[in-house]
């Protein structure tokens, strides 16, 4: 340890490391200002916005654009519809990669292969945006709330972590549970399951989080407006040349913060990822390093 | 214990008839049977990779087809070739290709090695908890979605009251400047946001790799008087070249995928021409302009040179005597 000081001590290595604290005490600064502006500029009021050019904390304090939006219709039923979406779809993901992951962890489970084999090379090659709409549209899911969900239903990286993390549970307690006679199923609910709260803590905040930031789904498969998500909202308020007071067809007369109206739907729609962003971090590094790469 | 006492207990008296029958019935087929539970299990699953991953394959024929949705995939007629020749003889081919490459090269120029630098640059943070606090805050823009990002971009860059573009025009003067709407800004734009979303996430697989090294390395360097910089050159970099062989494997397995989401949110009409990349011109294609076997078919290209760009890189990297991913 002492060597260890000692040896750091010369001046090049000194001075890079304060430029180092500094240019990554920036990154990290750079990196959230612009979330912390948008959340000071939805509580300010239309006049600071425009006036001010950069500020973390509104001078005037005032929550009329976040009382206008839950005023509207459109923007609570987005709401709430992306939050059963993203409840009910999270459940069905995690049912099913759970499921499909045990029995591909045994390996003396005869057709095991074939199946992983199968899985793999849906991640090399796939049928594609077109194909997959035409199934969609074939199974009569348009405009349904489902599209939102099946056709996502399990993510082949997240199930092979899954497996790799069954495969790694030791054999010897679900071995006994079998000579105590309990099936395979109960093995599953009762040994396995139990044992991998972790993995399920994990993934279920991925899947809720990839079902709540889901922008492609909606945009293929809904057009009915009334049942857009709110991805689609934030979007149709946001973009370039948006009328936002016409997205979320108010009565003309009503006066609205517009641009505060946009800081307002971006901290909405962003809050419940930071909110359980704490946990995600404690868990995911185990999931990432199979299932970051793109996504 | 436990496993001692199965052998055991399975193995009946001899001459008796029932174990030469299960026995045969064994060696004739595998015991499916026995597993029932386990299959059970794994139908759901099945099931859905069937009908969502591999009925989209069976699909792409519609590619070599004239698809009608009332003749259905079997009963539209066989057309051969046809929509890949429109699609690389067509005008709009040359464009694609090219906005989808410039843009490929791009994110490899600048937005895959800013992970590597900025994982290096983590490891060599001795206060821990300033790298703890740090990696903490890098992480959060990958769990915002593209259109947040896209949000952000527009609030931020847009003329009348973009923060960032009256700074900009403070610093410079001039004329106000359109970021979100101008061609020439599409592409820094989209780097900017892959910079800023991907960055932090991308150091975690890399600070994985570092956290490998042994740290008997180090000191024995340090015995052999090796310095800081020699230590990094030596140790600290070949300990995650495998890694970035693996990561820019499949990084290039991506080069044609643009992400569609991040793309398609940027576009605007003034800046289509340099935005089109085959996953949105897909999207214009088939959805909005109902042509289903042209877009197909655009997608199979795609898919298809996606292919052999993945198997291709692996190749490459087990020639230059690295470890490939299969």
């Amino acid at each position: 340890m002492k060597q260890r000081v000692r040896y750091y001590d010369s001046v090049g290595s000194r001075a890079f490391d304060v430029l180092n604290v500094v240019f990554l005490t920036g990154l990290a600064v750079v990196t959230v200002l612009p979330l912390l502006y948008v959340l000071a500029g939805s509580f300010a009021t239309e006049s600071e916005i425009s006036s001010r050019p950069f500020f973390l904390w509104p001078h005037k304090f005032v929550t009329d654009t976040y009382h206008y939006i839950f005023s509207t219709d459109t923007f609570v039923r987005a709401l709430l519809t992306t939050v059963g979406v993203t409840a009910v779809g999270t459940v069905i993901q995690l049912l099913l990669t759970l499921t499909m992951a045990y029995p591909l962890a045994k390996k003396f489970l005869p057709g095991r292969a074939l199946v992983l084999n199968l899985v793999i090379f849906t991640l090399v090659f796939s049928g594609g945006m077109i194909p997959t709409y035409l199934v969609v549209r074939d199974l009569g899911l348009l405009d349904s709330y489902w599209a939102l969900v099946l056709p996502l239903a399990i993510n082949p990286f997240y199930l092979i972590v899954v497996k790799s993390f069954f495969q790694e549970l030791p054999e010897a307690l679900e071995e006994a549970a079998r000579i105590d006679g309990c099936n395979e199923l109960n093995v599953f609910l009762r040994i396995v399951l139990p044992l991998s709260k972790p993995i399920i803590a994990t993934f279920s905040l991925f899947y809720a989080v990839g079902i709540w930031n889901d922008y492609m789904s909606p945009l293929l498969y809904i057009d009915d407006s009334k049942k857009w998500t709110l991805q689609m909202i934030v979007r149709q308020l946001t973009a370039a040349n948006a009328d936002s007071a016409n997205v979320l067809q108010q009565l003309e007369t009503v006066t609205f913060p517009e641009q505060g109206l946009k800081f307002a739907v971006v901290v909405v729609a962003t809050l419940p990822i930071l909110f359980f962003y704490p946990f995600l971090q404690k868990h995911f590094a185990k999931g990432v390093l199979i299932g970051s790469v793109k996504e | 214990m436990a496993t001692d006492l199965v052998p055991e207990v399975a193995q009946p008296a001899a001459g008796s008839p029932r174990p030469a029958s299960t026995q045969r019935r064994k060696r004739r087929t595998p015991n499916f049977w026995r597993y029932r539970w386990l299959y059970l299990l794994l139908l759901p699953g099945l099931a859905y990779f069937v009908v969502f991953k591999y009925l989209p394959m069976y699909g792409l024929t519609i590619a070599f087809k004239d698809y009608v949705p009332f003749l259905g995939y079997s009963g539209s007629e066989w057309v051969g070739l046809k929509h890949f020749q429109e699609l690389f003889t067509g005008p709009d081919f040359g464009r694609l290709l090219f906005n989808t490459l410039l843009l490929a090269l791009l994110t490899i120029l600048f937005v895959f090695p800013a992970p590597i630098v900025v994982a290096l640059l983590l490891n060599e943070l001795r206060v821990n908890v300033l790298k703890r606090s740090v990696q903490s805050l890098v992480y959060i823009p990958h769990f915002l979605s593209w259109t947040i990002v896209a949000s952000l971009t527009y609030l931020l860059f847009s003329v009348d009251f973009g923060v960032i573009a009256n700074w900009i025009h403070g610093l410079v003067g001039g004329q106000k400047t359109d970021y979100v709407a101008q061609a020439d800004w599409f592409r820094p734009l989209i780097v900017l946001q892959l910079l800023w979303k991907q960055t932090g996430w991308g150091t975690i697989i890399y600070l994985a790799a570092l956290a490998g090294v042994d740290s008997q390395l180090y000191e024995a360097a340090r015995v052999d008087g090796a310095g800081r910089w020699r230590q990094f050159w030596h140790i600290t970099l070949p300990a995650i070249r495998p890694t970035i062989v693996v990561m820019a494997i499949l990084t290039s397995g991506h080069l044609m995928d643009s992400g569609f989401e991040q793309i398609w949110l940027m576009t605007t009409s003034l800046n289509r021409d340099v935005a089109d990349v085959f996953d949105t011109f897909v999207y214009y294609i088939g959805i909005t302009q109902g042509s289903f076997s042209y877009a197909t078919a655009v997608g199979l290209f795609k898919g298809v040179v996606g292919v052999v760009l993945i198997f291709g890189s692996n190749f490459l990297a087990k020639r230059l005597g690295q470890r490939g991913l299969f």
